[in-house]
């Protein structure tokens, strides 16, 4: 909590501006009864009605002072409560997108989201909140019992005796219902989740015939739900009555002891009521302080997810000395390299050694979880090695500047992930230097030119989120245009055939090996058929080389790869 | 586009819940009918009746008790200001009837008391009834759920349908808790102070009325205003969770294309854009209270002032005053509230209005009466001249017959989005089919009850999903009760019992949301696991394989020859090489049957099945 702190602290005028402001607020709010004593004193008491006019006047005054600074309180707050959101978004935001992918692992997409998005807004208006209504209640417990000491010091201690019941009700219900706030939410949650997974799923449910088994669980997490939500709801209930009550016997304990000290000339009438007014003052502004427990234990989950995203530092980092590289040839090697994901007991990758150079095509072959697209993380440097280590031209990639290496990197990734913009957006995503003619000669290569000028607005028309307006394939291809675009050294393509239809995905292929000439491609497959030709083959098993070589010299000397083959080709195929 | 009518991409968006906690006032959303739902609403309330005559009679008496306070306190001030004056002129044996007013502190804090307790009373009584009411409602759409054809299902947005369970419950829940009683409240207390006001003088309850409209204007027109703020607020808050969505989803993307920078920027564009919407949202919406309060105190000077002279005129008491005071200031309060809670109930309404809707879609069809409560079929598979469209004018399948017999492995290939799901959304029913008939061993599926049919077909779906639970729950959740050893034997089959092994509980780990614990090739091996323990007659693998690494394929195609003997098989996959050995092939295009056929005869037949298959080798 403390660590946002210091995002208020640029706001630190404003928000003394608001303080001021409340403040004054506040004074008017308490100088309104002290001028009805007056009236009451000097004006009813002596009869004199010129007084109480006069009085009115300064009233009316009073209360149009106190309006007017509430509102540019109100003015002031929104303000910075929503300026402080936004440079508190923005420093979560740019902190994630210089996360690398250890990061993404440990928070999880979906997490980091919801930290950005709806934790943030959550700070925003408790500060608001904080700043309109709870700053109120110290300013007029201090002010009120200021101004009651000032009329009558003896009867203010009746305040002080009131203190000690007030601060045990308030501990005892923040004891009890912030921990009952948090379980509710917790329970809500997995309401969701149990709801969620059924409809994600409905298909093996019913398939199953899980139906009852699904509904029971529904209505477990449902029960639970709603007994701890009535508990909540009536730890809340006894919350008013009994700030009522001590509001209402303090002012009974004010009419008492007040009208003992008037009946010995110590105190005037007017004084008295205005005594119950500032009692009143002070313990509804206190009331207002319950609001808290609601919001406290939101607000702190906020906070402490929002600076989980802030204190956390992304590993990969470029170096303090970067060494520049210009005319990249592409000659990647790697030397002896290991990784471990982090928390994983065995290595995703062991003792990893071979050369890619330019003209080549490099295919790695495995099974799933063999460390293949492992292998293409750590080149673009998601990822760093555990031992051993990636050159590209000589250069161990760590000594680059990461946008350096990426930018010579074609990347297709597995999931083809498209965003919402025009299909040229697409294409030109994270790559200025192309021009409209770079981008349909990609779209053509990649065999997306074809179905884009047959859309109506064709390189404008539009894609929406997640690339849902076309297909599988489609997105595909414009993923495979995007990394062409860049003109990359060295081209990772991971299984980008997978959502392809043959006929397509061979046409693509040939298109590919005159664009990517003298690139150094690396081909991620799971297919023989579509890497039998490549200048070699990586077979991984289990995070190591199993075999590497041509597609001939693989079939006569390693069995893993000719088991692949054989499950996959027929035997004319294989020769 | 896609003609699979697999769920669309189910991620929940994240609703900015609790933002209601603060009186956001955003634009409420009006019910189309507003009456029909609220009685329908009612009848829900409707089995807490006791009850809630209780909270009603709580909360009048509760609040007539509250309303009573300021008067005796009032009587009190008089009889001191009474005692007071009369010392002053001297009147013999003048003092204050500190008796009388001991009497009356008495008989005050019996009634703060009193109301305290009513109002507590009130609320939890309240709590109860408006966490039933909606736990029923919760229940009821639970279920509801379940009886919806995936017809439906498929067609809603999953976000969309949790939120109404999440979101519009809780909308409900908590204005049956708060505005129920606050309403019965703010009538009492208005009526209640009326005529306390009146009784006191007719003067000055004219003066505080006269407030009223004022204070009407402003809510209403600050409201307006406020209202297209915060409507900018959301859209740009929209915009913003948007980006933010897409670019942490894409994020390896956005690594590798050096991205970062741009994104920034441009969330820099829409997060200024947001600001300045937002703060004048707030700040528009913060002034209602202040401007309220102005107009509040401002009737106070004028009752202080003309009361103050009604007193020195010897017309009113002096406590009156006072009391007058407080109910002027309590007055307004339930007005400006009972407008608030006008705009919650409409937006309470749409949202019941909502769930309602939901609570009215058409059902599955219900099983007929004479179907089959068991059925143990030997998997012969017929389909007669079947017709079917997802949409009405759009016709998908028309007039397809095909014939399997038992035992027999069917390959159902096409290029991407040809429609392939269609076929397990008829066989299973999760669709009805428009015209024609598809039978099992000769019994029309109708025939047959949706459960005992299910379990004929084990399943291994392309998205793989389990639940959060044990992965020992997970692979027994195709049949219950299943003994350890079986599914043991059924992970070992799967080639899944090793990786198990491997995780730190064994069995017994828990998977996490979506399983993002273990990869999406264990993921399938457990599905696979789960098919394998159900043991039905007839297996469909829906690319059960393609996400399993090649070596592993291997093996599993071995555990599912064995099987597959016996069982009839259907097998979607476009990887031509796994289908090769089907009895049958259905190619499929574009949602269509084109052809059918073993290889050899598909390929001497040089159609569309022989261009496909060549068009993977051509090129290599």
């Amino acid at each position: 909590m403390n660590r946002l702190f210091q995002f208020l602290k640029p706001l630190r005028l404003p928000i003394a501006t608001v303080l001021t402001l409340v403040a004054i607020r506040v004074l008017s709010d308490l100088y309104l009864p002290t001028l009805t004593a007056d009236i009451v004193n000097n004006g009813i008491v002596l009869g004199n009605t010129h007084h109480i006019i006069q009085v009115g006047i300064r009233m009316l005054t009073i209360a149009a002072l106190g309006g007017a600074a509430s509102i540019a309180a109100s003015y002031q707050s929104a303000r910075v409560a929503a300026a402080f959101a936004r440079v508190l978004r923005e420093k979560v935001f740019s902190r994630v997108e210089s996360f690398s992918l250890p990061e993404f692992d440990k928070f999880g997409t979906p997490s980091l989201i919801n930290r950005t998005t709806n934790d943030v807004t959550q700070l925003q208006m408790v500060l608001l909140f904080g700043l309109r209504l709870i700053v109120t209640a110290p300013l007029m417990s201090i002010g009120g019992i200021f101004m009651a000491f000032s009329l009558d010091p003896t009867l203010s201690l009746i305040f002080i005796a009131i203190l000690p019941f007030l601060i045990i009700i308030i501990t005892f219900i923040a004891r009890r219902g912030i921990p009952l706030f948090r379980r509710v939410q917790k329970r809500l949650d997995s309401l969701n989740l149990v709801l969620r997974e059924g409809l994600t799923g409905i298909r093996v449910v019913r398939a199953f015939n899980r139906d009852t088994y699904e509904g029971e669980r529904f209505q477990k997490a449902n029960l639970n739900y709603t007994t701890t939500a009535i508990q909540v709801q009536r730890t809340m209930a006894i919350m008013r009555p009994v700030m009522m009550l001590l509001m209402n016997f303090t002012t009974i304990g004010i009419i008492w002891f007040g009208g003992l000290r008037i009946d010995s000339g110590f105190m005037q009438l007017g004084d008295l009521m205005a005594f119950i007014q500032y009692g009143m003052h002070i313990m509804f502004s206190l009331a207002m302080l319950s609001m808290m427990f609601v919001q406290i234990p939101r607000a702190t989950a906020s906070a402490h997810r929002v600076v989980e995203v802030l204190d956390t530092v992304p590993g990969i980092r470029d170096a303090g000395v970067v060494t520049p590289i210009e005319n990249v040839k592409g000659y990647l090697e790697f030397t002896d390299v290991t990784f471990s994901y982090p928390g994983a007991e065995r290595p995703a990758l062991s003792n990893i050694s071979f050369q890619a150079t330019p003209g080549q095509v490099t295919a790695i072959i495995g099974g799933t979880g063999s460390g293949k697209s492992t292998l293409s993380s750590l080149i673009l440097r998601l990822y760093d090695v555990d031992r051993g280590s990636i050159h590209i031209d000589g250069i161990d990639i760590r000594k680059l500047a990461l946008e350096d290496l990426r930018r010579k990197i074609g990347f297709v990734p597995q999931k083809a992930v498209l965003f919402t913009g025009s299909i040229e957006d697409n294409i030109l995503f994270g790559n200025d230097g192309a021009t409209t003619g770079d981008v349909i000669r990609a779209a053509k290569v990649a065999q997306a030119a074809n179905f884009i000028e047959k859309m109506p607005a064709g390189y404008a028309s539009l894609i929406t989120q997640e690339g849902r307006n076309i297909s599988g394939g489609q997105k595909q291809r414009l993923a495979i245009a995007r990394a062409l675009a860049r003109k990359p050294r060295i081209y990772i393509l991971d299984e980008f055939f997978s959502a392809l239809d043959f006929r397509t995905g061979a046409q693509l292929r040939t298109a590919l090996k005159k664009e990517t000439g003298n690139s150094t491609v690396i081909i991620i497959a799971q297919r023989v058929s579509t890497i039998m030709d490549a200048d070699q083959i990586i077979v991984l098993e289990e995070g190591k080389i199993a075999g590497l070589g041509t597609h001939k010299e693989l079939l006569a000397t390693c069995r893993i790869y000719r088991e692949i083959a054989s499950s996959q080709l027929t035997e004319e195929e294989i020769a | 586009m896609s003609n699979d009518k697999r769920p669309a991409s189910s991620r929940f968006r994240p609703r900015g819940r609790g933002s209601r906690h603060f009186a956001m006032s955003l634009p409420a959303e009006k019910p189309q009918q507003f009456k029909k739902t609220l009685s329908r609403l009612l009848q829900y309330i409707r089995p807490h009746l006791l009850s809630l005559l209780f909270v009603v009679l709580a909360a009048i008496i509760g609040t007539i008790f509250t309303i009573l306070t300021p008067r005796l306190i009032g009587e009190v001030t008089t009889i001191i200001y009474t005692g007071l004056v009369d010392k002053m002129n001297n009147v013999p044996g003048a003092i204050i009837d500190f008796n009388q007013i001991r009497k009356i502190l008495f008989l005050l804090a019996g009634l703060y008391l009193v109301s305290s307790l009513f109002l507590y009373l009130e609320h939890i009584v309240m709590a109860g009834v408006s966490q039933r009411t909606v736990y029923e409602l919760r229940k009821e759409v639970s279920g509801k759920i379940a009886r919806l054809p995936l017809k439906y299902l498929d067609s809603q947005p999953h976000g969309e349908i949790l939120s109404r369970v999440t979101n519009d419950m809780d909308l409900i829940g908590s204005t049956l808790q708060q505005s129920m009683t606050q309403v019965i409240e703010a009538i009492v207390t208005i009526v209640g102070i009326l005529i306390m006001m009146l009784l006191i003088n007719h003067w000055l309850t004219f003066i505080t009325l006269l407030t009223l409209p004022l204070s009407f204007a402003i809510t209403t027109l600050v409201t307006r205003h406020s209202q297209k703020h915060f409507a900018n607020q959301q859209r740009e808050l929209g915009e913003l969770n948007g980006h933010i969505e897409e670019m942490y989803g894409g994020h390896l993307v956005v690594k590798a294309f050096n991205y970062e920078k741009e994104s920034l920027e441009r969330f820099k564009t829409i997060n200024r854009r947001l600001y300045a919407a937002g703060w004048q949202a707030q700040f528009l919406s913060g002034i209602i209270m202040p401007l309220l309060a102005l107009v509040n105190n401002m009737g106070y000077v004028f009752i202080a002032v003309v009361g103050s002279i009604f007193v020195t005129r010897g017309l009113i008491a002096i406590g009156h005053v006072q009391a007058f005071f407080q109910y002027s200031k309590r007055f307004s309060h339930p007005i400006v509230q009972t407008a608030n809670i006008a705009n919650l109930l409409q937006s309470t309404i749409a949202a019941a209005e909502r769930v309602f809707r939901l609570l009215d879609e058409d059902e599955e069809i219900p099983d007929r009466e004479e179907a089959l409560e068991q059925f143990s079929p030997r998997g012969n598979v017929h389909f007669a001249d079947v017709d079917f469209s997802y949409r009405e004018g759009e016709s998908l399948i028309k007039k397809l017959n095909i014939d399997v017999r038992a035992g027999q492995t069917v390959a159902i290939v096409g290029p991407t989005g040809a429609g392939k799901t269609t076929l397990v959304n008829l066989m299973l029913r999760f669709y009805e089919v428009d015209g024609g008939t598809i039978s099992i061993d000769g019994v029309d599926i109708k025939n047959i009850q949706r459960g005992a049919l299910r379990n004929i077909f084990g399943m291994v779906l392309q998205d793989t999903w389990l639940f959060n639970g044990t992965i020992r729950d997970n692979i027994a959740y195709g049949r219950e009760g299943a003994t350890m050893k079986k599914i043991v034997q059924a992970a070992r089959a799967a080639h899944a019992d090793h990786f198990i092994r491997t995780l730190p509980q064994g069995y017994d780990t828990i998977l996490k949301e979506e399983a993002s614990n273990i990869s999406y090739g264990q993921r399938q091996l457990l599905t696979i696991a789960r098919a394998l323990l159900a043991d039905p007659p007839i297996l469909i693998l829906d690319e059960a394989t393609s996400n399993v690494d090649t070596r592993t394929e291997i093996l599993i195609q071995s555990a599912m020859a064995r099987l597959m003997k016996g069982r009839t098989t259907f097998v979607i996959a476009h990887r031509l090489s796994t289908i090769r050995n089907a009895d049958v092939i259905l190619v499929m295009n574009r949602g269509v049957i084109v052809e059918q056929g073993t290889h050899e005869e598909l390929l001497a037949r040089e159609g569309f099945y022989a261009d496909l298959y060549r068009s993977q080798f051509s090129a290599a």
